[in-house]
């Protein structure tokens, strides 16, 4: 079968915009990615390493006395839904296959190194920004926020000024 | 009014529909394309420019939802989240991320729907996250004077800009606009008939986008709500035909003293001047402040008459008037508010005996303004009636 085609962007952004709307009238906040990932890294090292967690500084922040369980928090459900809620459109729009996407240029071994690398990089610049393009940028600039849109133009301005640099990777 | 998180809605809940409208999300950003690292990284690169497209048209349309929320008395602003501004952290933080989003192709929500579908270079980049945070919690201690540096508090755009929150809002519309129109073109050039912009008619897009400048020209002029009522109580026409209830001193002071629990005092005045000498059973708020959530929870009480003193009366009548505007029942201001009480109850004013009516008056007051004095400091020992802080959603990413 062949895949279906994406949706309409203004569309989407229209229905992204609405579903970001709904968590912001039910919840008070908006929606998030990152934080969900530092919630299952910090679980992870107080499991693995509890000793080191417990003299960490930036564990404690979330593992110290009196906090919820990193895991149960709304960020680590909502990733969960957006797991399956991924899931759901790929398996209706016929886009379910273990692959690499990468540029006409590299091949799948440079792609995922890359790939690491710039994970960790949105790893470390999540946390100095208190959230990502999710979290930050886009539900910053819904509720109008200034740390919304000056992390929105951070990020976009530096993708732009380290584009040339990673040409080969893409084009 | 929303939102209904922590108030109505519990915390297992909330994990329920936190679940529900991950699903939501993520289905919305796998149908826009964002589980595919080119597409995205084609926003860089000029020959694809949906980010671009998706990522505006969602900001606007929450940021307009969110304002006519807030207009129609749906949605208090006050309560919602606004995330605090560190200007240089996040400055750092978001070059940081467009370095890694240069690099890796995806940001982290984009890598969990591209991680869904199978893409395997989605789910290294989520693995990537996860040790950037242990390489960010390691260089924690280094690092954390700067990560708490240049806090600015939960700052809104148009504040920091200077500008109308409309016209910032009409500002960030037309912008995005212009920006559609030259995304498209240097699209089209790039890319070809191939492109991205050439997959959908354009008629239909410039129709659209007319459409939402329109509709963002009159969302953008709606005041807040607390700015409609006040400017419409303010207006002498609407006081000429609706009398705010008023109590007087005697009265005011007569239920103070003889403990009626009914009671309750809403004290206007400037946090100094209320910190200086505050009525007993009372609490420091704004005017704002009424209308907040905190506020309209204590006012729906019928039985409690809330009786509002401010540094004139003028304000006072205003903001009772706006009070009954909202449909809160049992509200009052006291003729000459604090300083009223002040003079005839606490001052040193000679006594003048003229009638015997005015002797009885005399002497009731005095009685009354011992017990007003226990009172007063009664609830200054206990440190009572300070300004409530108002409740926000905690948030966080």
């Amino acid at each position: 079968m062949k895949q279906t085609q994406y949706m309409n962007p203004y569309l989407a952004g229209f229905w992204l915009g609405i579903v970001l709307l709904v968590t912001i009238f039910i919840t008070g906040r908006g929606l998030g990615a990152s934080g969900a990932v530092k919630s299952v890294a910090v679980a992870t090292t107080d499991v693995v390493a509890h000793q080191y967690a417990s003299h960490q500084p930036f564990y404690q922040n979330y593992l110290g006395p009196g906090k919820e369980p990193p895991l149960k928090s709304w960020l680590v459900f909502e990733v969960l839904g957006v797991l399956i809620g991924g899931f759901i459109s790929g398996l209706l729009s016929n886009r379910l296959k273990a692959m690499t996407e990468s540029g006409p240029r590299v091949g799948p071994k440079v792609r995922w190194t890359f790939a690491v690398l710039g994970g960790i990089l949105f790893g470390i610049g999540a946390q100095f920004a208190r959230g990502c393009t999710s979290g930050a940028a886009l539900s910053g600039m819904a509720v109008l926020s200034t740390a919304g849109f000056v992390t929105m133009l951070a990020i976009f301005g530096s993708g732009y000024a380290f584009a040339w640099f990673a040409r080969r990777l893409w084009i | 009014m929303g939102p209904f998180v922590p108030t109505f809605i519990s915390d297992e809940l909330s994990l329920v529909i936190a679940l529900i409208i991950g699903i939501a999300f993520g289905y919305v950003l796998e149908q826009a394309g964002f589980s595919s690292s080119r597409r995205l990284a084609g926003l860089f690169y000029g020959y694809d420019f949906t980010v671009l497209r998706v990522f505006f048209t969602a900001a606007i349309t929450a940021a307009l939802g969110v304002i006519f929320l807030g207009y129609v008395g749906l949605l208090d602003r006050d309560s919602i989240y606004i995330n605090p501004t560190f200007l240089w952290p996040a400055v750092v933080g978001g070059v940081i991320m467009g370095a890694g989003f240069i690099l890796g192709g995806y940001c982290p929500g984009t890598s969990i729907v591209g991680a869904a579908i199978g893409k395997i270079d989605a789910m290294l980049f989520v693995l990537g996250g996860f040790i950037g945070v242990l390489i960010f919690g390691a260089m924690y201690p280094a690092i954390h004077t700067f990560y708490e540096s240049s806090a600015l508090g939960p700052l809104e755009v148009f504040d920091s800009l200077h500008l109308d929150q409309g016209i910032f809002v009409m500002g960030l519309i037309a912008i995005a606009i212009v920006a559609f129109v030259v995304t498209g073109k240097i699209e089209s050039k790039v890319g070809g008939d191939s492109a991205p912009v050439n997959s959908f008619p354009i008629k239909f897009h410039v129709l659209a986008g007319a459409a939402l400048l329109i509709l963002g020209f009159f969302v953008s002029q709606l005041p807040n709500r607390t700015d409609k009522v006040l400017k419409r109580v303010s207006d002498s026409g609407y006081q000429a035909t609706h009398a705010a209830r008023a109590i007087t001193t005697d009265e005011l002071v007569f239920r103070l003293v003889t403990g009626n629990a009914n009671l309750k005092i809403y004290d206007l005045r400037t946090p100094k001047e209320f910190s200086d000498f505050a009525l007993p059973r009372s609490e420091n708020m704004t005017i704002k402040d009424l209308f907040g959530r905190t506020a309209a929870a204590e006012f729906s009480k019928v039985h409690v008459k809330k009786v509002l003193v401010a540094q004139s009366d003028e304000e006072a009548r205003i903001a009772v008037l706006a009070m009954q505007e909202l449909g809160f029942q049992n509200v009052e201001y006291s003729k000459g508010g604090v300083s009223a009480v002040q003079q005839q109850y606490l001052g040193t004013s000679p006594v003048v005996l003229a009638s015997s009516e005015q002797q009885a008056v005399t002497e009731y007051r005095y009685r009354a303004s011992q017990k007003l004095r226990d009172l007063i400091k009664q609830e200054k020992s206990r440190g009572s009636g300070s300004k409530k802080a108002q409740k926000r959603v905690a948030g966080g990413c």
